[in-house]
């Protein structure tokens, strides 16, 4: 017979039956996943970091009216993060976390001009904190001045 | 110089050269050298116009070594953490013999390795050596080139500068925008909320071992694929008569072609480091402003360049975020070029694809000027 003739009538493919082989190529490749999940899960913990528990500095004394001259800006620390006091050009006292709103870049009171600058991509918040050019997408977070006598205090929202 | 090979000088090691010695004789009864010497002799390097291109591939890999024994000088003394790093480059480019040498050595041929992987990744693009069957060298290709922005990210911060920590700030907050993990993501990458001794140490571990251990198994297969299939005939060569066609073999030929530019290069980062050290800047200072006219290295002036342009919101989402998608989408897209260019070898071009190429390279040439003149 010719080989051609021979695909004319192909015979119906017998039913895939589960076999013990199958199931143990089922087990094996649970085994494996297991086995695989077991590595990788403690490595994902170990490699993210445990959550600080060290209290969060909620007040911080920044200094004495004098040392900050108007319209002039500083950086200080809140905690363990960048605050910025700014003093406007009416002696007015404002603070915010320095920590720009766009690319976590520290951020500068910029004299000459008057805002609140980002030197990393050029995003310029006004003297409210507020983002008026550039990429920053939101205002810079606020901060809370408290005046005790000739003291300034900086504490946290909420 | 005749480019033709004659047969009788094609294997010169053969007759009296080291083949013949008795050291050779007695590894190769051993190790079968002579099957080694004839599965490197069996590529052929084409000989057309466009055949200097050829060179910056083994020029990436030769600059890659002087990294690999110039980063290992350099870890003799450098001390990874935050309250030494900077101090250790200092020591290293101050106090230590020839370690300013060392250090730009290091910094000069990182920056020339990466020009050469684009430069080598844009001639095989529009000598479409990519094709069949050559997917997966384009794809390792491709990795490689990831994994050497990586090695320079990761770098960068070493030496604990003003400069490094600011740019690993932008950096690693890029991928707090990736949709659900982005959170974790970044705590991955910094060991933290923040940029602080931790992420140095982090940085630490992936470029001198975890970079290294995936980019030195990247390179062997990519090597051992283009040494398994041979060099792609550009369609330029095929197109000419068989007789016309002119190549040489691979080794030794091109490849003490490759030995000599080697030595030149090396030079030329020998020189760059004597006449433009690499500067150290001043100490990183958590709690400093960014310090004004901050930028990236050059390969990142593009991607930093939109990320300034980039205004705050499109649309629903963030202009970052969209900044991130379409670098993104980029990427894959060059990762994906063979599965998306089916033509097979000496197929005919597709004009299209050489007006996109040529985009995309005006855009990165555009964009990096951009970046390095704006303020």
């Amino acid at each position: 017979m010719a080989p051609a003739e021979q695909h004319t009538l192909p015979k119906a493919e017998p039913p895939v039956r589960w076999t013990r082989r199958h199931l143990l190529d089922a087990l094996l490749g649970l085994s494996a996943l297991a086995w695989f999940g077991s590595v990788v899960y403690p490595i994902t913990r170990y490699l993210l970091p445990a959550q600080s528990n060290e209290p969060q500095q909620s007040t911080v004394k920044v200094g004495t009216k004098e040392q900050f001259s108007p319209n002039s800006g500083t950086i200080f620390r809140m905690g363990s993060k960048p605050g910025l006091l700014v003093r406007t050009p009416n002696g007015e006292f404002r603070a915010f976390s320095a920590i720009c709103s766009h690319l976590d870049c520290t951020v500068q009171f910029k004299v000459d001009e008057g805002v609140i600058w980002c030197a990393c991509h050029n995003g310029r918040y006004n003297l409210q904190g507020i983002n008026i050019s550039g990429p920053p997408p939101r205002p810079l977070d606020p901060l809370i001045v408290t005046l005790k006598g000739d003291e300034v205090y900086v504490s946290l929202r909420g | 110089m005749s480019l033709y090979v004659d047969e009788k000088v094609r294997d010169p090691g053969a007759v009296g050269g080291p083949r013949g010695s008795r050291l050779y004789g007695w590894l190769n009864d051993r190790y079968n050298l002579d099957g080694l010497i004839a599965f490197l002799r069996k590529k052929e390097v084409p000989i057309t116009s466009m055949s200097f291109t050829y060179y910056f591939g083994g020029i990436a890999l030769m600059l890659f070594a002087v990294q690999v024994v110039s980063g290992i000088l350099l870890l003799m003394y450098y001390v990874p953490s935050a309250d030494a790093a900077y101090e250790s480059v200092q020591y290293i480019t101050s106090k230590v013999r020839f370690g300013w040498l060392v250090r730009s050595v290091h910094v000069w041929s990182a920056n020339l390795m990466i020009l050469s992987v684009f430069i080598h990744m844009f001639t095989v693009f529009f000598m479409r050596a990519y094709r069949k069957p050559r997917e997966l060298t384009w794809v390792s290709g491709c990795c490689l080139l990831g994994l050497s922005m990586g090695f320079g990210f990761s770098g960068y911060l070493l030496p604990w500068n003003e400069l490094a920590f600011f740019a690993t700030k932008v950096g690693t907050d890029m991928v707090r925008s990736v949709p659900l993990v982005g959170d974790y993501l970044l705590q991955l990458l910094r060991g933290g909320e923040d940029v602080t001794g931790t992420t140095l140490g982090r940085f630490f571990g992936l470029h001198v071992a975890i970079l290294p251990a995936i980019t030195s198994s990247v390179i062997i297969a990519h090597l051992l694929a283009i040494q398994r299939q041979g060099m792609s005939q550009p369609t330029e060569w095929l197109d000419q008569p068989p007789e016309q066609r002119r190549s040489m073999p691979f080794f030794p030929h091109f490849f003490l072609r490759d030995l000599l530019l080697w030595l030149v290069i090396f030079n030329v980062v020998a020189a760059m480091s004597v006449f433009w050290p690499a500067a150290l800047g001043l100490k990183a200072d958590p709690f400093a402003p960014a310090p004004a006219g901050i930028k990236p290295e050059w390969y990142f002036l593009s991607t930093y360049q939109v990320l300034k342009w980039l205004p705050a919101e499109i649309g629903p989402i963030t202009g970052e975020l969209v900044g991130m998608l379409a670098m993104g989408a980029g990427a894959l897209l060059a990762l994906l070029l063979p599965f998306l260019d089916r033509t097979p070898e000496g197929g005919p071009r597709k004009l299209w694809l050489d007006i996109v190429g040529i985009s995309v390279l005006l855009y990165l040439i555009i964009m990096t000027g951009i970046g390095h003149v704006s303020h």
